[in-house]
């Protein structure tokens, strides 16, 4: 590990204005905030990052979950992930939510994991993690490795043919189907971002992951009140039943009225380089009788644009299954 | 220096060494021998190795003042940002019940409490963690006075050969206050950030349920 700085930021506007001395808020960042450290620590002892100055956030005041107004909730930045995973309103109306942050990792590293963190987790690629191999994310221009090499866990939605790395967060996931919305304090104020529009595909760039730039912190997220009537699920599939990250996962947001779909929200995880909105299925959905055929159809939809590498195939039906079940799951006895 | 003296402090050296040896200051032994041996003879290997364990942990240039609550005790220390709270007990502490495995936050060895729940000693940079509460294993039970869970996986065999354990217990330590339902496989679930080469899964479970349905057993 590299040696670096390491301070503490007694307030947001402090660390924005150190942090916003930084070239990059992206791969390379030569500043970083940390909360629980869980992905940057174990990416600077790997070299694969290697931030010159280390901006303690742990003890700013963004550490609340609570219930909004209008019946939606606000999460701060530092909000460790067991903590909104057992939260009850997060229980209560965000089903989702808890079942994808407990299907990840485990019972220590959860205690650890921030919410803005996890937001910002990086692939587990592994070429991106090993300094000794070619990885346009990690050093643009030097070649994609995992297109010509082990790529059974990587992505077949979203990728270019610069990199196919896989977005291994299952919050971001849940978050997604949720529609949340990211809320970020930079050197020019305060911004709102869904969180559709957060993470950016990789296509030329893939360093780039997110619309960050220096000085920009994430101070919370909001989820919308539930919808109506809505049920939700996380449904996780992978090569062992725990502690273990997706190859294909389903976060599922619907409502049933009378046997109709009237409304669904659909995102997949371990499929894509970012977490995969699936606006295709949702179309499918919508209007349609919630049976197998129509999930069946739904599915089809979301995985049309696939494009698996020569490890991965396998991953474009077990997706499709994956979403099947996920529908069935949450719509049964409806 | 004659023959007869060196003999003398050697024995001197060994006879005091024996008296506190552990199973650490014994193998660091063994490793220092090892380095030496190359070079010099084995026999003023011994004589050099001794009372110099903190060759481990030299200053860094980079030195920052730190103080850690560990197990109720202050310590104030002067460590490089770098060293994270796993190296900080194990090197600086010499509190060495915790394990360094993975150093990646895969295996769970190196599981500590802070403030009362359980993290990877080894992702956390001990600089980080002034005015916490920490606790190791050396912390929630010794000899004579073992914690349930301790005595629990003495008697139900939790264990091969050791490595894992401490991370273990101190896994299902935190896990007896954490909403795990009362199954086997809840159990399991809770307990997978814990990897145990050996395989001594099933009697880790039945340690740990045997504390969750009988929480007062006898120690030992």
């Amino acid at each position: 590990m590299k040696i670096f700085a390491l301070t503490r930021a007694s307030d947001s506007a402090q660390a924005i204005a150190a942090a916003a001395k930084a070239t990059t808020a992206q791969q390379g960042a030569e500043i970083r905030f940390i909360g629980g450290g869980t992905t940057l620590i174990d990416l600077m002892k790997l070299n694969v990052e290697q931030p010159k100055t280390l901006i303690d956030i742990n003890r700013l005041p963004l550490d609340k979950i609570e219930a909004l107004p209008d019946g939606g909730l606000t999460i701060g930045a530092v909000v460790r992930n067991s903590d909104l995973a057992y939260h009850p309103l997060v229980q209560k109306n965000y089903a989702v939510l808890s079942e994808a942050i407990l299907s990840g990792a485990s019972a220590q590293l959860r205690n650890m994991a921030t919410t803005a963190g996890n937001l910002l987790q990086r692939t587990r690629c592994m070429y991106f993690r090993a300094t000794d191999m070619p990885c346009n994310k990690r050093e643009p221009g030097s070649g994609c490795a995992a297109i010509t090499g082990a790529n059974r866990s990587l992505a077949i939605l979203g990728t270019s043919e610069h990199c196919i790395a896989t977005n291994p967060s299952d919050m971001n996931v849940a978050m997604v189907a949720l529609e949340a919305t990211i809320h970020v304090r930079g050197t020019k104020g305060e911004r709102s971002i869904p969180i559709a529009d957060f993470h950016v595909l990789p296509g030329n760039t893939p360093q780039r992951e997110t619309v960050l730039e220096p000085g920009d912190l994430i101070t919370h997220v909001t989820l919308p009140p539930p919808a109506p009537g809505n049920r939700s699920l996380y449904l996780k599939l992978r090569d062992r039943a725990s502690y273990e990250f997706a190859l294909a996962s389903a976060a599922v947001v619907i409502t049933v009225a009378d046997g109709k779909i009237t409304r669904a929200r659909i995102a997949l995880g371990g499929v894509g380089t970012k977490p995969w909105r699936s606006t295709e299925a949702e179309d499918e959905l919508t209007g349609q009788s919630a049976t197998e055929a129509v999930f069946r159809k739904a599915a089809g939809a979301a995985l049309r644009d696939a494009k698996p590498q020569s490890q991965n195939g396998f991953k474009v039906e077990l997706a499709k299954r994956c979403l099947v079940h996920g529908l069935k799951l949450a719509t049964q006895n409806a | 220096m004659s023959d007869q003296s060196e003999s003398e402090e050697k024995s001197e050296v060994q006879s005091c060494e024996f008296a506190k040896s552990t199973r650490r200051t014994f193998l660091s032994r063994l490793g220092m021998a090892g380095l030496l041996a190359s070079a010099r003879p084995v026999a003023s290997a011994v004589e050099e190795s001794s009372g110099k364990e903190q060759v481990l942990s030299p200053e860094s240039k980079d030195a920052i003042p730190v103080t850690l609550r560990v197990n109720g005790e202050k310590y104030d220390l002067r460590i490089d940002p770098r060293t994270t709270l796993l190296d900080c007990l194990r090197e600086h502490l010499h509190l060495t019940g915790s394990k360094k495995g993975c150093d990646h936050g895969q295996c769970g060895a190196c599981t500590v409490h802070i403030n009362g729940r359980r993290v990877n000693s080894c992702l956390c940079l001990a600089a980080m963690h002034e005015d916490e509460e920490i606790t190791t294993v050396e912390g929630i039970g010794q000899p004579g006075n073992l914690h349930a869970v301790q005595a629990a996986f003495l008697a139900h065999d939790a264990y091969q050969c050791g490595y894992c354990t401490s991370g273990q217990i101190m896994s299902a330590v935190a896990l007896l206050k954490e909403p795990c339902g009362s199954e086997d496989a809840e159990v399991k679930e809770f307990m997978s950030g814990n990897i145990c080469r050996c395989g001594a899964y099933p009697n880790i479970v039945a340690a740990i349920q045997s504390v969750r349905q009988n929480p007062k057993p006898k120690a030992g």
